[in-house]
């Protein structure tokens, strides 16, 4: 704040460089109680022989190398295999896992979009979000507006989306309010016939599997 | 023909996880999810009972009632069994 702090580096607080370049500040604050907590079990696990520093390391990378990718194979995997788009729809953990995903214990639910039907996935409560085959979720997705108006307003949050759905499909919202995560399946789109799973994956956006768009056309 | 059920009109204090906005609403099961450890006391980092877990499916116009952008589109929510009161058969 500007109390503790001389008049010439004003512009360190408003989050801009003299040159107009944002800037996030540094973050010099003493580390938080859960912080220390983090480090302290972290290193107590190491110095214990339970984790091993390489551990710990390949689960941050196996985190980090998660990505809608995984999600968009599975949708792929669906639009060109009926048998398969069965086995997902009835229990989605173990048809991703049946294409290799370490999707850990997660309980995976796909809700398929239609001709009449579109589906829309939120957390009300918190960020729930198929993390393991989708990644990290969007700042969006956790903020306040998306999680209290996506439930009370779906079809203008999906207009600001750029997604103006016609009276006669039904909006079917989820709210991921505990064990369960969600993966929308989004329809096919026109004019991909012929087209092979790789090329079909590529279509597939993160946010058609959340809801708030549709793929790409070819 | 699909379980009517509305969601009981609790505060209790501590961690819940059935929303406020649902709270005496009254929807069908879609699908039964299976047991699952009760958040309520797993979050103290108490011993937790298993819970049977529903996936309840409400229309927007009983959510939002006249307010509802549009009253057809409905509302799936994860319920835990005890928050739940069957309806249509004298059930408390």
């Amino acid at each position: 704040m500007p109390h503790d702090h001389h008049d010439h580096d004003h512009f360190h607080h408003e989050g801009m460089s003299p040159s107009g370049h944002p800037y996030r500040e540094d973050n010099d604050a003493p580390l938080t109680y859960w912080q220390r907590m983090e480090i302290a079990v972290r290193e107590l696990l190491v110095e214990k022989g339970r984790l091993s520093p390489a551990e710990i390391m390949a689960q941050i990378e196996a985190m980090d190398a998660r990505s809608p990718a995984n999600g968009a194979a599975v949708v792929a995997r669906a639009w060109t295999d009926p048998a398969f788009k069965a086995r997902l729809l009835a229990d989605a953990s173990e048809a991703s896992r049946e294409m290799g995903f370490d999707i850990g214990p997660l309980n995976l639910i796909a809700v398929e979009n239609t001709a009449d039907t579109h589906n829309l996935i939120v957390c009300t409560l918190c960020s729930c979000y198929p993390r393991n085959l989708l990644g990290l979720p969007p700042d969006w997705y956790k903020t306040r507006a998306y999680r209290s108006r996506a439930v009370r307003e779906p079809r203008a949050v999906l207009r600001e989306f750029g997604l103006d759905l016609p009276d006669h499909v039904t909006v079917r919202v989820h709210d991921s309010t505990a064990d369960m995560r969600y993966i929308v399946l989004p329809a096919r789109p026109e004019g991909t016939d012929g087209m092979g799973e790789a090329a079909l994956a590529a279509l597939v956006t993160r946010d058609s599997m959340i809801g708030t768009g549709l793929p790409r056309r070819p | 023909m699909a379980e009517r059920v509305r969601v009981k009109r609790l505060t209790p204090p501590g961690h819940v996880r059935a929303p406020w906005y649902l709270r005496g609403k009254t929807g069908v099961i879609e699908r039964p999810l299976g047991h699952f450890a009760n958040p309520e006391q797993l979050a103290y980092g108490l011993p937790a009972g298993e819970k049977p877990l529903y996936r309840v499916r409400f229309t927007m116009s009983e959510v939002w009632g006249e307010r509802a952008e549009c009253p057809a589109d409905t509302l799936d929510a994860e319920l835990y069994g005890h928050w739940l009161e069957r309806v249509g058969d004298h059930a408390s």
